[in-house]
């Protein structure tokens, strides 16, 4: 989690809560601290309470209580248009009357610019996006991937204290929206402006952000660089939720310092991080990365050693997909690199499987 | 694909060229889509297109004079109407044979009628020379003529039969105009001001029309908006209110007009009691352009909501967040966004208020009194009135005209594909 009242926070959420129909909230309590210049990204499945972060911080929602701060200033109060804050939109919202350079230079020219200043700027702007000679162009007659860039050149061309981009790249196909979130990253590099962006996209997320709000039922569950997210998932709906993870479910019964023992399914004992877990004989889910998992390992080599039938192979080109059915857990995903000798397998065949204590994280069981 | 015209002309396997084969393969499908239409198509043109071609057939045809007085029209070519001078004998005799034949067939009295929108008395003059003629049957049919009637010595009914003897006319047009032909010596002249109707009643209509187009517009704005941006279930709901008006009957919504306008009216009882206005100075709100103005607004309203909130509903409210979110106050981002999207859906409610309110006939009729009537009013009147569906028909082909240019100049300035009805 964020933490609070660090004196070098740009933009400050500080316990947010918020609900739209005084019943439920919809952001129970919110603490996030953005640096300047920071990427921040908030991620989270629909309804989780991201996209009313985003607009809060925007000003089209008010928060019920708590503190939203931008640059130093309080500004709850601060109507929408005073906020100096660009915003990309899902559906880009470019002014289909307008063309490209008007729309560009329409949030000048509501700021009074000078004409010949707002023709620079918007001449810089679309260079910035590789948009040069569309200016006269309506948006309409662009395709999706220049609309996208026109919606993001006229978001940073007023220069904004901060950009919030909300699912921007939502309506594109999957290769144009690879480039793109380049594209946004390297900007984001080049001018060193603060951006949050909203996503559902994990790989999007990971790719982009320097840090990764992760959002579940109205709150923050870990805030993080994408490698720790990855890596070390505080619970279990961030593990679950970023990347592709093996869950096994047991009772921890034995603690030493950081390892503890964990009873999984008939007899069967693992060694795990201790990370998220309330103590002896509670319930636990460990965690475990698929490409973390070795198939045949040497005896005695892995603290986790236990064998595994081989139920499904997938072969997906650089590595090899494999199903198996590892204590009880027919869901268990194995991933084996295609190298030059790597394991030859078949369903029906039993295995073994290892992996380190550390690579497997004992997290809170979800209920 | 590409082909020359001469060589290659691609075939298909049986060697007929592609184009014959594929316009063979369409035929069927060509046949049942013209039969589907055929109903649609034969209904307009019975109900639509031959009434229109009719009706400019009625405005400029004369052809009666010709069809009954043949032999009249005959002689009369000789005679010059504005030498001051009495046709000739031979001219009296066709007029004598014309009449017989006319009376034998029972058309004598049509003449006098159409004659007699020309100048009043005609129709007594032939129903009478009718009555007479029988009895004349050797010459001189001059004073035989003469005898029955004084006015067949007088040149002005010669002038009047000379000058509606040719086929077509452009006299209703004139008269449409508030113009008229003198049958004394063929000048067109401007009717005197206290005759003159028509021009008044067109300009009345037109800026009646403009003046409910304006009003139902800045009226149905606001509550397009609001049905546009309320959630759907809401909305759905507010749209049956707007649709209420069309499960009433018209009368009925114009008579209950009546009631709320009147002098002893709803309104003007509850403009006392509040003390706005005094007994003595109740307001005349019906019967008088006000009054149509205020029915006409309620009724046409609808035509206005429809096409701005189907317009509306596709602007995504995603536009006005931006331009908020670019720095715009929100009246700014709502003048110069949202409002200028409307566009399509303003021209559109605007154009079907406009066209449906300039040839408005029921409500003007019932609530104008005489400062309220539209143009359609006096077509109303001479289509079942005074019959003289000559000139009804000459100002429904003005007004036509004039709903084409509007519809052709809206074209030019806004263009019509930009038009969005539902």
């Amino acid at each position: 989690m964020g933490n609070t009242n660090n004196s070098e926070a740009y933009v400050s959420f500080q316990n947010v809560q918020k609900t739209y129909d005084g019943e439920s909230f919809v952001i129970k309590n919110l603490n996030l601290d953005a640096e300047r210049g920071e990427f921040i990204t908030m991620l989270g499945p629909s309804g989780s309470g991201k996209t009313t972060c985003l607009l809060m911080l925007a000003g089209f929602e008010t928060a019920t209580y708590g503190e939203i701060i931008l640059d130093g200033t309080s500004i709850n109060n601060v109507p929408p248009h005073k906020r100096n804050i660009g915003m990309v939109f899902q559906n880009y919202a470019l002014f289909p009357h307008l063309t490209v350079n008007e729309n560009l230079a329409f949030p000048l020219q509501v700021r009074k610019v000078e004409k010949y200043e707002i023709e620079k700027k918007v001449r810089n702007a679309l260079e910035m996006v590789q948009l040069g000679e569309y200016g006269s162009r309506r948006p309409m007659q662009l395709s999706g991937g220049q609309q996208q860039r026109v919606a993001v050149a006229r978001a940073l061309v007023f220069e904004p204290k901060i950009v919030l981009m909300d699912e921007p790249l939502g309506a594109l196909d999957k290769q144009l929206r690879e480039q793109m979130q380049y594209e946004i990253k390297e900007l984001h590099e080049k001018l060193e402006v603060t951006v949050v962006y909203v996503t559902h996209d994990q790989s999007e997320a990971l790719t982009m952000s320097n840090r990764i709000a992760v959002f579940d039922d109205g709150i923050i569950q870990q805030l993080a660089p994408p490698n720790v997210l990855y890596e070390s998932p505080e619970n279990a709906f961030v593990a679950q939720f970023i990347g592709e993870n093996n869950t096994l479910s047991g009772k921890v019964i034995a603690i030493n310092k950081e390892i503890c023992t964990v009873e999984v399914g008939e007899n069967e004992t693992l060694r795990a991080l201790a990370v998220n877990i309330e103590g002896i004989g509670s319930d636990t889910m460990i965690s475990l990365r698929p490409e973390r998992v070795v198939v045949n390992p040497e005896n005695g080599s892995y603290p986790n050693i236990v064998s595994a039938e081989v139920i499904e192979l997938i072969y997906l080109g650089d590595h090899i997909r494999s199903r198996m059915k590892v204590c009880g857990h027919d869901d268990f995903i194995v991933k084996i690199p295609n190298s030059a000798h790597h394991a030859q397998l078949k369903p029906g065949n039993t295995v073994k499987v290892g992996w380190l204590a550390e690579d497997a994280r004992a997290l809170d069981a979800p209920a | 694909m590409e082909q020359s015209p001469d060589k290659n002309i691609l075939v298909t396997a049986d060697g007929i060229p592609l184009k014959t084969s594929l316009a063979r393969a369409q035929r069927r499908s060509k046949f049942v889509a013209f039969m589907m239409v055929f109903p649609l198509l034969f209904f307009i043109m019975i109900g639509f297109i031959v009434p229109i071609v009719d009706m400019l057939f009625l405005s400029i045809d004369n052809s009666i004079v010709n069809r009954i007085l043949p032999n009249t029209v005959e002689s009369l070519k000789n005679w010059d109407p504005y030498a001051n001078e009495l046709p000739d004998e031979a001219v009296y005799a066709s007029m004598v044979d014309d009449i017989k034949k006319a009376k034998k067939a029972r058309e004598h009295t049509k003449i006098g009628t159409r004659l007699n929108y020309e100048s009043s008395g005609f129709a007594s003059l032939f129903r009478k020379a009718g009555r007479k003629v029988q009895k004349i049957d050797k010459p001189p049919y001059k004073e035989a003529l003469i005898k029955t009637d004084k006015r067949w010595a007088d040149i002005y009914t010669w002038q009047v039969i000379k000058q509606n003897s040719s086929d077509l006319t452009d006299g209703y047009y004139l008269a449409a105009f508030d113009f008229t032909r003198k049958f004394t010596n063929g000048k067109v002249e401007p009717l005197p001001e206290k005759d003159s109707i028509y021009i008044k009643l067109f300009f009345r209509t037109l800026l009646l029309s403009t003046l409910i187009t304006f009003l139902t517009f800045v009226i149905g704005f606001p509550v397009s908006y609001m049905l546009a941006n309320v959630p759907t279930r809401i909305s759905n709901i507010l749209i049956i209110f707007v649709l209420l008006p069309f499960w009433t009957s018209l009368l009925v919504r114009t008579t209950s007009w009546i009631a709320l306008l009147q002098q002893e009216g709803v309104i003007n009882d509850f403009l006392i009691l509040i003390g706005i206005i005094s007994e003595d100075g109740r307001l005349a709100m019906i019967h008088n352009a006000t009054g149509t103005v205020i029915a006409m607004t309620h009724i046409l309203l609808p035509f206005m909501i429809l096409p701005l909130f189907s317009v509306m509903k596709t602007i995504p409210k995603s536009y006005l967040r931006a331009a908020i979110s670019l720095g715009a106050h929100p009246w700014v981002a709502f003048w110069r966004i949202y409002f200028p999207n409307t566009g399509p859906g303003i021209g559109a409610g605007s154009i079907l208020v406009f066209i449906l309110a300039i040839g408005y006939y029921i409500t003007p009729a019932l609530v104008g009194g005489s400062s309220g009537t539209f143009i359609s009013n006096r077509i109303a009147y001479h289509i079942s009135n005074s019959l003289n569906w000559g000139l009804g028909s000459s100002i429904g082909v003005i007004l036509l005209v004039i709903v084409l240019f509007l519809f052709i100049l809206y074209d030019r300035i806004i263009g019509i594909k930009n038009m969005k009805l539902g």
